[in-house]
C-alpha cells in the first residue's frame, strides 16, 4: 500500500457530550452495540490495505488505550506497518501539549520521517463511516492533487458546525469556509478525511508550525486554498460524527435500527472490527419482550426492550420497559424499571422500581459511568 | 531446550457418527455448540485457563473446519512464541508408508516427537467430545501429590447407569485397581471422563511396548490395563460440575437445551472461566419490531424478524417475518424463510430454508435407513442444504443437500425418511 494512516483522536470535543466524555475520549464512545467509534476509521484504513496507522490522543486515553491494548484485532500487529498510540510528551526542547491538530503531527514527526509511503490518510476518530480510501487516493493521483478533502453534500445537517467547500468544475477547491455564520457557499461539507502526500505534508507542517501556527484547517487548508491543488472528493455513503453532541449520539446509535445501516457496517463485508470481548449468546428468558433493538452479546432479557440499543453483559430484571434508549456495557436495570429517553452509561445499576425518564431523542437523560440508584 | 512441565495432547480425530449428517463434513470436535461454540473450545479454553500453553491437537476426520478454526490459535490466546497450538495430522514416515491414527494411544504414540520436542514432565490427554469446565492445575497438583503414573478424571454417575461408561474401580484413596470397559454389573460409579495425566517418561514407556503388541493402542484397553498389572500407582480424580458427552443426536439435542433454563447448570455468564472461540467478527444482533424471542440464546449477528422459542441461534442466522422456530438449534448463518415452523429440528451451517416449510410434524416414526441415530423426533437438516419452498417435513427425517420440491412427494416427506442430493 502506498499510504500511511494518522487518526486524530484527540479530545473530548469540547466537553460537547458532558457526562459521556468525563473519562473518555470520544473516539472511544461506544456504539451500535459492540463497537467503539474509532474501530470505524480503523477498519477502513486496514480494509483499504493500510498497514501502518498512528492514533493522536491526548485527552484521557486511557479508555482508548484499553481498547487498543492489542492491534491484532484490526490486522495492525505485524513485522511490516503496526499501529502507534502517540500522546503528548516532555523531551529536553519541549514540553508541550498538542496545541492543534497540524501540532500534534508536527510533534510526532518521526513517524512522517521514517516512513517510505508515497501518502498520508487523516481522517478523525469520531465519524462512524466505511471508505474505501484506495478510491481517494486513485482520485488524488489522478488529478495531481497536492491535498484531497473528501466531502459530502449535506442535506439536513447544521452546516454552521462544518469546513464548507467551494470548488470550480473541475473539483478544484476556491474556498474553504470553515464553519460558516453567514450562509454557506455550497452544502458540501468537508468531513475531516485528507489525503497529501507524505513529503509535502512534511514540508507544510515544518513551515507552518513554526510561525505558532498549529491548525490543520485554518493554518494549512484555508491559508494554502490558492497555492495548492486541493481537490474535493465526494463521498455518498452513511457518514456522522458522533463528537458533535449528545443528540447526534444518540441518534447514529438508533440509525443501527435501520437496515441499510445494519447491513452496511455489520453485514457487508469488508466488516468494521473490534476487540472481541468474548461473550456468551444473549439470553432472551421467558419475561423477555424484545423488540426493534440492537443486542450485544452476553446480555440477558427478562423484561420488556424496545427501540433501544443494548450493549454486551447487560441485565434486563423481570417486569422492567426499556424505551427508546442506550443501555451500555454491563448496565443492570432492576425490576420493574422504567427507562426512556435515556443514555445509561457502562455499568449504571437500577435497583428495583427506577425511572428515569428523558425528554426526548435530542435531550435524552444521561446516567454517568457506574452510577448507582 | 525447551521445558514444559504440563502439555496437552487433544484426540480431535474423531468423527462422531452417532451425530449422523452433522459430522458429515467435520469431526465432531468442530460441531458447534451453545449458539456461538464449537466442542472443541471448552478443552482449548479449559487449557488456557489452566495454564496450559502448549497443545497439540490430533486431527484425521475431515479436519478442514477444525484447522480453519484453530489457526495459529489467536482466541484462546494459544498463539505462543514458545509452545501454542500445533496441529499434528498423520503423515507418511519413511519411505511411502503413510499410517493413520490406530487408536487413541497410537496416535500419541506417533507423535513422541512433537511431545519430546517439549520436554515435559507430565501429558495431559483430551479429547475434544465434552462439554465442561475443568482446572486441569488442580488435577495436576492432585497427580504430583500422589506421585502416580497416570491420573484418571472420573465423574460419580448413577449406578444404574455405570454399565454404559469405562468404569474405574478403586480402593482407599481412589486408588484404582482395575478399569472395566462397560461393565455389566459395575462395581463402582466412578466414569471415566477421558482425561488422562500421566507422567511423561511412565507413559513414554508404555507406548513404547505397546506398540509391539498392538498397533490399534488404546488407552482405556491397552495402556491403562497395562499400567494396572505393572503395578504403577494410577489414581482417579473425582471431578464435580457439569460434563456432557454430546454423543448422539439426542444428547447434542438436550445439552445444547440445558443452557436456555432461567438458572443452567452450566453457566456460560461468568466472567471467570471463559470459554473462547474463533469468529470471525462479533456484530450486533437484531429484533426487529413484531419478533418475539423467550427462552433462548440468539447469537451475533442474528436478525430476527419472526419468533423463536426455547431455541439455540449460532452466529448471522436470519429468522424472516412470519417464521416461528421452537425447540431447535440453527447453526451458522442459515436462513428460515418467511411463515416456516420449525419444531425440534436442527439445522447444520448455512443452510437455506425456504418460505412455508414445515419441519417436525407428524408421528414419532423412527429414520427408516438409520433408526439407531434418528430416533427422539428431531429432525436433521445437514450442512449448506437447500429446502425448498411450501414443503412439509416429518420427525427423525435427514435433509441433506440442494434439495427441490420434485424430491418431495406432493410436496411432504413423511416421517423417518430422508431426502439427500449431490455432495
Amino acid at each position: 500500500m502506498k499510504a500511511i494512516g494518522i487518526i486524530l483522536a484527540g479530545g473530548n470535543n469540547k466537553g460537547r457530550l458532558g457526562a459521556l466524555t468525563d473519562h473518555r475520549a470520544a473516539a472511544a464512545l461506544p456504539i451500535g452495540g459492540c463497537y467503539r467509534a474509532i474501530d470505524f476509521s480503523l477498519s477502513n484504513m486496514t480494509n483499504s490495505g493500510i498497514r501502518k496507522a498512528a492514533i493522536l490522543t491526548q485527552y484521557n486515553s486511557r479508555s482508548l488505550r484499553d481498547h487498543l491494548t492489542s492491534s491484532k484485532w484490526w490486522n495492525f500487529g505485524r513485522k511490516q506497518g503496526g499501529l502507534f498510540v502517540f500522546t503528548p510528551f516532555t523531551s529536553s526542547e519541549d514540553s508541550n501539549w498538542f496545541r492543534g491538530t497540524a501540532d500534534s503531527i508536527y510533534q510526532n514527526m518521526t513517524y512522517l520521517m521514517r516512513s517510505s509511503e508515497e501518502y498520508v490518510v487523516i481522517t478523525s476518530g469520531d465519524a462512524i463511516y466505511k471508505m474505501d480510501y484506495r478510491q481517494v487516493i486513485a482520485q488524488h493521483a489522478e488529478k495531481s492533487a497536492d491535498i484531497t478533502v473528501v466531502y459530502q453534500k449535506m442535506e439536513d445537517k447544521d452546516l454552521s458546525k462544518f469546513g464548507v467547500l467551494e470548488m470550480d468544475g473541475d473539483g478544484r477547491l476556491t474556498a474553504f469556509v470553515e464553519k460558516p455564520t453567514t450562509p454557506p457557499p455550497s452544502n458540501m461539507a468537508s468531513l475531516g478525511i485528507y489525503v497529501i502526500s507524505r513529503k509535502l505534508l512534511i514540508n507544510l507542517l515544518n513551515q507552518v508550525v513554526p510561525e505558532g501556527r498549529y491548525d490543520l484547517v485554518q493554518d494549512i487548508i484555508i491559508r494554502f486554498t490558492k497555492t495548492l491543488k486541493i481537490y474535493g472528493y465526494e463521498f455518498n455513503g452513511y457518514w456522522n460524527a458522533i463528537g458533535s453532541g449528545v443528540s447526534a449520539y444518540f441518534a447514529t446509535n438508533m440509525d443501527f435500527l435501520n437496515k441499510d445501516v445494519r447491513d452496511t457496517f455489520v453485514n457487508e463485508y469488508p466488516y468494521i472490527e473490534t476487540k472481541p470481548k468474548d461473550e456468551p449468546p444473549a439470553k432472551y428468558n421467558i419475561g423477555a419482550e424484545v423488540t426493534d433493538s440492537i443486542v450485544g452479546s452476553g446480555t440477558i432479557f427478562n423484561g420488556r426492550v424496545d427501540h433501544s440499543i443494548v450493549f454486551r453483559k447487560v441485565y434486563i430484571a423481570e417486569d422492567a420497559q426499556v424505551r427508546n434508549s442506550i443501555l451500555m456495557e454491563g448496565c443492570r436495570i432492576g425490576r420493574g424499571c422504567v427507562v426512556e429517553n435515556a443514555i445509561l452509561d457502562k455499568e449504571v445499576e437500577l435497583s428495583d422500581g427506577q425511572r428515569i425518564i428523558g425528554v426526548s431523542s435530542d435531550e435524552p437523560a444521561v446516567l454517568k459511568k457506574g452510577t448507582r440508584l | 531446550m525447551r521445558k514444559k512441565e504440563m502439555i496437552a495432547m487433544l484426540l480431535a480425530g474423531g468423527q462422531g457418527s452417532r451425530l449422523g449428517v452433522l459430522t458429515r463434513k467435520v469431526a465432531k470436535p468442530a460441531v458447534t455448540y451453545g449458539g456461538r461454540y464449537r466442542i472443541i473450545d471448552f478443552p482449548l479454553s479449559n487449557c488456557i485457563n489452566s495454564g496450559v500453553d502448549t497443545v497439540g491437537v490430533l486431527t484425521q476426520y475431515q479436519p478442514l473446519r477444525l484447522n480453519q478454526h484453530i489457526g495459529i490459535g489467536i482466541p484462546w490466546d494459544l498463539d505462543r512464541r514458545n509452545g501454542g497450538v500445533t496441529i499434528l495430522a498423520p503423515h507418511v514416515k519413511g519411505g511411502d508408508s503413510g499410517e493413520w491414527f490406530m487408536g487413541t494411544a497410537n496416535a500419541i504414540y506417533q507423535n513422541i516427537d512433537f511431545i519430546d520436542s517439549n520436554n515435559p514432565e507430565y501429558v495431559l490427554i483430551l479429547s475434544g467430545d465434552h462439554i465442561y469446565k475443568m482446572d486441569y492445575s488442580a488435577m495436576l497438583q492432585f497427580h504430583k501429590d500422589r506421585g502416580a503414573s497416570a491420573t484418571i478424571a472420573v465423574l460419580e454417575v448413577p449406578m444404574e447407569e455405570a454399565s454404559r461408561f469405562g468404569i474405574m474401580n478403586t480402593e482407599a484413596e481412589d486408588k484404582i485397581y482395575e478399569f472395566e470397559e462397560k461393565p455389566e454389573n459395575p462395581k463402582s460409579n466412578l466414569a471415566s471422563m477421558g482425561i488422562y495425566i500421566f507422567t511423561w517418561d511412565r507413559l513414554r514407556e508404555a507406548l513404547l511396548e505397546d506398540n509391539q503388541v498392538h498397533a490399534d493402542s488404546d488407552f482405556g484397553k491397552h495402556i491403562i490395563p497395562k499400567m494396572l498389572d505393572e503395578g504403577q500407582p494410577l489414581y482417579a480424580y473425582r471431578f464435580q460440575g457439569y460434563w456432557k458427552d454430546v454423543g448422539t443426536i439426542e444428547s447434542y439435542w438436550e445439552s445444547n437445551m440445558d443452557l436456555i433454563r432461567a438458572l443452567p447448570e452450566f453457566n456460560l455468564y461468568e466472567d471467570f472461566w471463559k470459554i473462547y472461540t474463533n469468529s470471525d467478527h462479533q456484530p450486533p444482533q437484531y429484533t426487529a419490531p413484531g419478533a418475539k424471542v423467550k427462552e433462548s440464546l440468539i447469537t451475533d449477528g442474528c436478525e430476527i424478524y419472526g419468533e423463536v422459542y426455547r431455541s439455540i441461534l449460532g452466529p448471522g442466522v436470519i429468522v424472516k417475518k412470519g417464521a416461528v422456530v421452537r425447540d431447535s438449534i440453527i447453526m451458522c448463518d442459515s436462513v428460515i424463510g418467511e411463515n416456516s415452523v420449525l419444531d425440534r429440528t436442527i439445522v447444520d451451517e448455512e443452510c437455506t430454508i425456504g418460505d412455508g416449510v414445515q419441519i417436525g410434524v407428524g408421528e414419532n416414526a423412527p429414520n427408516e435407513a438409520k433408526p439407531n441415530i434418528y430416533y427422539s423426533g428431531i429432525s436433521v437438516v445437514g450442512v449448506k442444504t437447500t429446502v425448498p419452498n411450501h414443503v412439509t417435513i416429518g420427525k427423525n427425517c435427514v435433509i441433506y443437500g440442494e434439495t427441490a420440491f420434485e424430491d418431495y412427494p406432493e410436496g411432504k416427506l413423511e416421517s423417518g425418511k430422508s431426502v439427500t442430493r449431490g455432495m
